[in-house]
């Protein structure tokens, strides 16, 4: 198991926001993490890379466990972690924003900005461009490249599609898939539950910091409180 | 004579001065950019790379008479050197003590005030009881001779080697942050320092290289104002304090912001004191100070670390 994440309990001084949660992602695979604003999602990924501390439980990352690795060092196992709302570094450069992704390991970066401009032919326009002034896709398209430059093996994406026009979000899940097919896992937390079902493989519904379903894509795609909930769809019998 | 008659000797001086400032501020900047905390013992940074080096070139000072030549080069470099180290140690010791305990209970803003000053008064009545509470001087490391005359100025050496020197850290610094990828870590920690860990960087790492790199560069300014005035336990506040201005002056958190703020400061100080009065110059400095504050409180380039690159 690439990732795995057992009775994870994470507070925020007196608030709890994860009540032992558990979820495994597998090497390869797209897992999708559904849920409501302030369900969780964003604080199990930033406990994932080492932002937050569990209060108890326990993460695992290739069988060993990470409670003792530094945050900044989980980039260097091979985990990208694209936050929420981009953040890009806004005073630099779209090259120096890539470069940053690559700050670890700079021997193959000259291989990496190219991969990372053919997946987002865009960047490369932009280049010379202070990343601030970018547009939100344009700097998704950086966010998810920046993460791409350190060859991860699992990427942590926070709601890619965010404030996005419906072209550039069809654009960046397009990308997901394709950045999948060359073998890295991606944990995709989304609002856009319709989207995330339809490349991940897997997915968890969270409610209040807990997994209150999983299954495949398939089975909470017919799952009426996903449809209900996550899909909008309106499952009163209409007269 | 009148002010335009000493326009350019006042330039040069004001250049000089200002260019010290310049050094200092960069100290104030760099931490206040990648830890939003003005760092308000940095005056005393200043004042003991100021002792280190003067003792330093004082040791190795021969017997009798103004060395020149080649001596002179290594009396100078010796004391810069020294006063750099000792900078960068008190600043190390700084932040070790005064700082990261604070940082690691989340302590509020307030406390790090306190803290500073607490550090900074510390550090002053340790130097008044081992340095003595009188000036310290440096004797001459070389023959202070006009070197050429620029539009009727007199050029010292001694302006020049300041002026040098200085340029050089400041040409340095900017290269060190705007070309390195230790640069690029210490401006990502600035721009958002949780990205930053994200991107595989260690944040204690460059807060520490932030202070260190300050402290270098505080404590050779340290020796250059000593070669030109003299020490003392208390040398450190106006300066210090004036430095503080320079980079509020440029943008507080911004590197290039902070060496024009401190050319210009010592060019107001200097052709001000000529207006004026020459004991009005400090008066001159701290109304900039407040004129910014009420004018243009973000400084004449911004606050950003990332912007000055």
């Amino acid at each position: 198991m690439l990732l795995s994440l057992t009775d994870v309990e994470v507070a925020y001084g007196a608030v709890t926001a994860l009540r032992g949660l558990s979820l495994e992602v597998d090497e390869g695979e797209i897992v999708t993490l559904l849920g409501a604003n302030g369900a969780g999602k964003t604080t199990t990924l930033r406990t994932i890379s080492g932002l937050l501390r569990p209060r108890a439980g326990e993460l695992r990352l290739d069988g060993r466990p990470l409670s003792t690795i530094p945050a900044h060092d989980l980039v260097a196992l091979g985990v990208s972690h694209v936050p929420e709302g981009r953040r890009v570094f806004p005073s630099m450069s779209v090259r120096e924003n890539l470069l940053m992704g690559a700050y670890r390991d700079r021997r193959h970066t000259r291989e990496d900005l190219d991969r990372v401009f053919a997946l987002f032919p865009r960047l490369s326009e932009r280049i010379g461009q202070v990343s601030g002034t970018l547009s939100g896709g344009e700097q998704q398209m950086l966010a998810i490249g920046r993460a791409l430059m350190s060859r991860p093996r699992l990427v942590l994406l926070d709601e890619p599609s965010m404030g996005l026009a419906p072209m550039v979000v069809q654009t960046i899940f397009e990308v997901i898939a394709e950045i999948n097919r060359d073998g890295v896992a991606v944990l995709l937390v989304e609002q856009n539950a319709a989207s995330a079902l339809r490349i991940a493989g897997r997915g968890y519904v969270l409610e209040t910091g807990e997994v209150v379903l999983s299954g495949t894509s398939a089975s909470l795609l017919s799952d009426d409180r996903v449809r209900q909930a996550y899909l909008g769809e309106d499952l009163t019998p209409t007269p | 004579m009148g002010f335009f008659d000493q326009f350019w000797q006042l330039t040069i001086d004001g250049l000089m001065v200002g260019s010290l400032y310049a050094v200092i501020a960069l100290g104030y900047t760099l931490v206040y950019g990648v830890l939003q905390l003005i760092n308000f013992a940095h005056s005393e940074v200043f004042m003991l790379g100021s002792f280190g080096g003067l003792f330093a070139a004082r040791a190795l000072l021969p017997d009798g008479g103004v060395p020149g030549g080649f001596q002179s080069v290594y009396l100078v470099a010796v004391g810069l050197a020294v006063g750099a180290l000792c900078g960068a140690l008190a600043a190390f010791t700084l932040e070790r003590v005064a700082y990261r305990p604070l940082r690691r209970r989340s302590a509020p803003r307030l406390a790090y005030l306190i803290s500073a000053i607490g550090a900074s008064l510390f550090a002053v009545n340790l130097a008044g009881k081992e340095f003595g509470r009188q000036n310290v001087d440096l004797p001459d490391l070389f023959h202070n001779d006009t070197v050429f005359t620029l539009f009727g100025a007199d050029v010292s050496t001694q302006s020049l080697v300041i002026f040098a020197v200085a340029i050089a850290m400041l040409v340095g610094l900017d290269r060190l942050v705007a070309g390195t990828r230790l640069g690029q870590g210490i401006r990502a920690v600035a721009q958002d320092a949780d990205t930053a860990v994200l991107m595989g960087v260690n944040v204690e790492r460059i807060i520490i290289v932030t202070f260190v790199v300050g402290g270098l560069l505080a404590g050779a300014g340290g020796f250059l104002y000593a070669m030109t005035f003299n020490a003392s336990y208390s040398m450190g506040f106006v300066p210090g304090v004036k430095a503080f201005t320079a980079a509020v002056l440029g943008g507080i958190g911004n590197v290039r912001g902070a060496m024009l703020g401190g050319l210009l400061l010592g060019l107001v100080e200097s052709y001000g004191g000529y207006l004026f009065q020459a004991s009005y110059k400090d008066v001159i400095a701290f109304l900039v100070l407040v004129a910014i504050l009420m004018i243009r409180p973000s400084g004449l380039l911004g606050e950003r670390l990332g912007r000055a690159a």
